[in-house]
């Protein structure tokens, strides 16, 4: 059973004093898979990712990744073990440079050598290269536009040669073609053998990305299911419209 | 990331350079001079320690004299104990005030931000409550620690011994923090103080790291407060936790700039050198005004320091 998940999230809850973000949330997601997370703002997507990827930590059910019960680890530990995600708003490291932000996820995770890892640029070129950043390697990275920054977040990401990749709305506020340029990118990284969980406002984004979407409302998945079959879900219609 | 010196390189070169230097300046007649410069160099070793947490990681440390306090009482227990001369003091108190950094690091730094800095002031308080009333090492009254009349190396007296020492110090601290900004871990400080989730979540233990800087850093700080017992002959609670050295801690690598090791040596240098010669031609009480005014001089017409005004500069005139 473990062997056929690559993310095996069960019975997982998460509370915020007296408010219960997430309320016993069942997820599977398998090696290679692209998988849309939808639903209306504060229905928990955020906080969900935020207990895969360590940030929180959820007061009970288990977390399982390659296997692995995950859910006790700090976040640097989870990223080292394959799990890495973008922030919904941008976190460059702003007193370095766009290369020097990839140097540390390339260090403290792909090289893991403290005291001197080699020369990690060439490295971290090859990954702005394929992210479309190359030109902007010197750059201090509090200089950069907006889909520059989210670029950069994925680029990031990249560096720590996750398994999983968790975008969380990387694509929101950008314009229509610029949206076009990151799911590019997400395509590419799945080809590449990259598992994706994409959470997306821009229902256009997810349609078209996604394999299988699962839409979260107050805490609860509601539904899941192909793309097409999730926008005809009457739950799902209930959630976003209130009808 | 240019292309710089070795550690190993600028190491030989820093203690090389502190060598030369102290030969040198046994030349000086005046014996002031020497008074002087070993406070200075307290202050490079106290600015340099407290940048590589506050400066490097992003942690403010209102504390440092605890840390040097620590370091002035190891030595003056040794004293009173065994007798220990320098050699000894020197390491212990470093392990002492080392220790003291893992700890309060262990205690406070899960918590973000301005939690550390008020433990930091804590810690301060209750070790100098603690130090008033412990006996042993002379409570409230103060202690006596004699200066060794035979001094090695053919020195003149005691206090051109403890420049020099204090000289070697510094530059071992420099050779430190230097090491510390340009290694895998100097990066993953800078991430820390950028953003510490987005450090986490890029693989940096941050924790660990953070408790790492704040020992390092403590240490240091001990370091530099091993000497001073014997620098004053007599050391009491309020001198040793004394507020200018927690303040000037702050200053001096605001004022030099914060994000390389040159920036605490320059303002140490500088804020140092300036304080001495006040003390000498007006007051010491106008220390600490001079420090508050520089101070609020340089956070709104050069927030980044010496250095950071240094680097706009030579960029301007690149283009």
């Amino acid at each position: 059973m473990s062997d056929e998940f690559l993310l095996e999230v069960k019975s997982v809850t998460k509370r915020f004093g007296g408010f219960t973000a997430l309320d016993d949330v069942d997820l599977a997601v398998r090696p290679g898979e692209r998988l849309g997370l939808i639903g209306p703002n504060g229905s928990g997507k955020t906080t969900l990712i935020n207990c895969v990827s360590g940030t929180l930590r959820n007061e009970s059910g288990s977390i399982r990744f390659a296997g692995e019960e995950i859910g006790a680890l700090p976040a640097y530990q989870r990223t080292r073990r394959g799990i890495a995600r973008s922030f919904q708003i941008p976190r460059p490291f702003t007193s370095m440079s766009v290369l020097e932000n990839l140097v540390v996820p390339i260090e403290y995770v792909a090289h893991r050598a403290l005291l001197h890892a080699g020369d990690t640029r060439p490295e971290a070129m090859a990954i702005l290269e394929k992210i479309g950043l190359a030109e902007k390697a010197g750059t201090p990275s509090n200089r950069l536009s907006q889909v520059e920054l989210r670029k950069l977040e994925l680029a990031r990401a990249m560096a720590a040669k996750p398994k999983l990749l968790i975008s969380d709305e990387a694509m929101a506020g950008l314009a229509g073609n610029e949206v076009d340029e990151v799911l590019d990118i997400l395509f590419r990284l799945n080809e590449a053998g990259i598992t994706i969980i994409m959470i997306e406002h821009i229902m256009q984004a997810v349609m078209r990305f996604s394999q299988r979407v699962v839409c979260l409302d107050a805490g609860k998945i509601i539904c899941e299911g192909a793309p097409a079959s999730i926008v005809r879900d009457p739950n799902v219609q209930r959630a976003y419209l209130g009808a | 990331m240019k292309q710089r010196m070795s550690n190993r390189t600028f190491a030989v070169v820093a203690f090389v350079v502190a060598i030369a230097l102290a030969a040198v300046c046994q030349l000086i007649p005046n014996e002031f001079f020497f008074s002087a410069a070993y406070t200075v160099l307290l202050y490079v070793i106290l600015a340099t320690a407290w940048n590589i947490l506050g400066g490097y990681t992003g942690y403010v440390n209102f504390g440092s004299a605890a840390f040097f306090a620590i370091g002035a009482y190891t030595t003056v227990a040794l004293y009173y104990a065994v007798k220990a001369p320098l050699l000894v003091t020197v390491p212990v108190g470093m392990a002492v005030a080392g220790l003291a950094g893992l700890g309060l690091g262990y205690l406070t730094l899960r918590l973000r931000g301005v939690f550390f800095a008020i433990a930091s002031l804590a810690l301060a308080v209750v070790l100098f409550t603690f130090v008033v009333n412990w006996d042993f090492v002379g409570g409230a009254r103060g202690a006596y620690v004699l200066q060794p009349t035979e001094v090695p190396f053919g020195l003149k007296n005691f206090i051109h011994l403890l420049f020099s020492v204090q000289l070697l110090m510094a530059a071992g601290a420099l050779v430190v923090a230097r090491s510390i900004e340009t290694s895998t871990i100097g990066r993953g400080l800078a991430a820390i103080r950028d953003d510490e989730l987005a450090a986490e979540a890029a693989g940096v233990p941050t924790l660990r790291l953070k408790i790492l800087s704040a020992a390092i850093s403590g240490a240091l700080m001990g370091m530099a407060g091993t000497t001073f017992p014997y620098y004053l002959s007599y050391i009491e609670p309020s001198s040793a936790f004394s507020l200018s050295y927690s303040v000037n801690s702050i200053a001096m690598p605001l004022i030099g700039g914060m994000m390389s090791w040159m920036g605490p040596l320059i303002g140490a240098v500088l804020l140092g050198t300036v304080q001495q010669i006040v003390q000498v031609t007006i007051s010491s009480a106008w220390n600490l005004l001079i420090v508050g005014v520089l101070l609020v001089l340089f956070v709104t017409l050069a927030p980044n320091g010496i250095m950071g005004w240094v680097e706009a500069w030579r960029q301007r005139h690149r283009k």
